[in-house]
């Protein structure tokens, strides 16, 4: 194996990504992205000197409209998606974990 | 009533001269999903008593001549939102969700009085062609049930291909509506970025989402696109061009004569099966004979459109899946101590293992050290491939080739090698990465599996590919040729 990517990588970039994986999962995932990344190299191959990237193909640049609400006042539909919601606020767990003080 | 053989144009004339009734037309059409999807595995989720209060209402205002899609029945691909219908993108992380909005290509087509009858299955978050990703049920080719229906849209191509409804709407980031329409026998239509308001589309990779149609005939196509179509204010890439009756065009003075056609040699290249070649090769002449040129032209940098797709599309989709958090809506794991946990377990429980794949692949090619290598240039390569495509369009009305290198493999078969399966959008993609419209329509046949065509235009010039379209499909029989279990043939 080529080695592009290892175990070590992988776990910090899940760890970037708010991911977690098993032992398991890692250890047939670093393969994979090594050899997916091995293709992403290929690109070396193209000359791009002088070339701008793209980021967006239209041509529509600056778009300006008002800043009006529209379709507001749904907060009761929109809190049956919340997982867990009280008197009309969306409940999370303790924010601050007090096991690290 | 055998309205599996009827274009909108013959069902719109028989609700009009009310030789049936939206109604009946829906409750067929929810006989015909019953009947059938249990093979097919299609459908995520129906609404049948809203669509058949709706047809009744429709039936009771009457339809007249210029409503052409009034009381129409449509499937649409489950990353579209629906007001008050849930909509999941086939992932357990949206499994109870419920939005509180249209997309605005649904609003759309209810405001031409279309009836949504429900939901199709896709790869989780629309990232995969074969459908196997979705976390709910792997669909069936309509042509052969032991074959993918390709992806991600397969639940839309399916549904279309096996008669279960005349049109579905697709979405398409790397070949999701041309590679399943090939796939099932059909036609689909990935839109120039821009045509299409993305608004209420769940986004995967923002600078390529197309929504397009998929239907049976490519008339019906042009009839769909230019209902969907169209500059939206929620959307601000969407273009303010103006939108063509793409239907009119199709008559029968439509021709392709004097038209030049470019076909890229590396379409046609190793790796390509050989009757799909036969197939487009075939194409060729019948476009030769029908007067128009067929050049051999090239795409010299084709081959790397995979790697900066991959890159660019999976960067973007890192940035945009980040609002799974397990917080507002969603998936959230159980046993949480501390918001944290919240954010990683209810991700890592809540998303596929293709979706994270690709989170992992952005996050990677965007991550302090990499972002020059990784994504600076693959989308230096765009901008490359892009001139591509420019110089051959500069004189020449459209690119012909195929639309995936092999006709529809094995479920099963390719699910464990991402990378095979990468590989297979080699000459979707392309299309993507320079944002034009690609028309994917039927071919051929390869053992009894239908072979597509795609049709490669200029930026907003959807109108040439369904002309050639069109004129192809006059001269040929592929397009009438139905799966056997299909629906009430």
């Amino acid at each position: 194996m080529a080695n592009r990517i290892n175990r070590e990588q992988v776990k910090h970039v899940a760890e970037l990504a708010k991911l977690e994986f098993t032992d398991d999962q890692l250890d047939a995932l670093t393969p994979q992205l090594d050899d997916i990344i091995g293709l992403f190299e290929s690109l070396s191959e193209v000359d791009t000197d002088n070339v701008e990237p793209t980021t967006n193909v239209t041509d529509q640049i600056n778009v300006m409209r008002e800043d009006v609400a529209d379709n507001w006042g749904q907060s009761a539909a929109l809190l049956k998606n919340a997982p867990d919601a009280a008197r009309g606020y969306i409940k999370v767990p303790t924010i601050i974990d007090e096991s690290e003080d | 009533m055998d309205y599996f053989k009827q274009d909108l144009a013959s069902l719109h004339a028989d609700l009009v001269a009310k030789k049936m009734s939206a109604k009946e037309l829906t409750q067929a059409t929810f006989e015909n999903i019953k009947a059938t999807d249990p093979k097919i595995d299609a459908f995520l989720h129906l609404n049948e008593d809203q669509a058949l209060a709706q047809a009744d209402a429709l039936d009771q205002a009457g339809i007249t001549d210029d409503q052409p899609l009034a009381g129409i029945p449509l499937a649409l691909k489950d990353n579209l939102v629906t007001k008050d219908e849930p909509t999941t993108a086939a992932s357990k992380i949206l499994e109870n969700f419920t939005p509180v909005y249209d997309a605005t290509v649904v609003s759309k087509l209810a405001a031409a009085k279309m009836v949504p009858v429900g939901k199709t299955n896709l790869d989780e978050f629309a990232m995969g062609g074969s459908t196997e990703n979705s976390a709910f049920k792997t669909t069936k080719n309509a042509w052969d049930q032991t074959k993918v229906p390709g992806g991600s849209s397969g639940g839309s191509a399916a549904a279309v291909a096996a008669g279960m409804v005349p049109v579905a709407l697709g979405t398409d980031t790397g070949g999701s509506i041309r590679q399943p329409a090939s796939f099932n026998g059909i036609v689909g239509m990935k839109p120039t970025y821009g045509r299409v308001s993305r608004w209420g589309l769940i986004a995967f990779g923002s600078s390529f989402d197309a929504i397009g149609p998929m239907t049976r005939s490519v008339k019906d196509n042009a009839m769909m696109l230019s209902a969907i179509a169209g500059h939206d204010d929620h959307d601000l890439t969407s273009s303010d061009k103006a939108v063509p009756n793409f239907a009119a065009d199709l008559t029968a003075a439509t021709s392709v004569k004097g038209m030049r056609i470019g076909l890229p040699k590396e379409f046609l290249a190793d790796g390509i099966n050989d009757d799909v070649k036969q197939a487009i090769l075939a194409a060729a002449d019948t476009y030769r004979k029908l007067g128009a040129t067929v050049d051999e032209v090239s795409l010299p940098h084709n081959k790397y459109g995979v790697a900066a797709y991959y890159i660019i599309a999976s960067s973007e989709a890192s940035s945009n899946l980040q609002r799974f958090d397990g917080i507002r809506y969603g998936y959230r794991a159980k046993d949480v101590k501390n918001l944290e946990d919240v954010y990683v377990k209810s991700r890592s429980e809540g998303f596929g293992a293709e979706v994270k794949r690709r989170i992992m692949l952005g996050t990677f090619s965007l991550s302090a050290g990499f972002y020059d290598a990784y994504f600076l240039k693959a989308a230096k390569v765009r901008t490359v491939i892009l001139n591509d495509f420019k110089a051959i369009l500069k004189d020449h009305d459209f690119i012909m080739g195929p639309v995936a290198p092999t006709p529809a493999f094995n479920i099963g078969a390719e699910i464990a090698d991402p990378l095979t399966m990468y590989m297979n959008d080699i000459l979707t993609i392309p299309v993507n990465l320079a944002g034009l419209p690609g028309l994917s329509l039927p071919a051929g046949f390869s053992n009894g599996l239908p072979v597509g065509m795609q049709l490669i235009g200029r930026p907003f010039d959807e109108s040439t590919l369904y002309k050639a379209g069109y004129a192809f499909e006059q001269n040929t029989e592929f397009h009438t040729k139905v799966p056997a279990l299909g629906g009430q043939n």
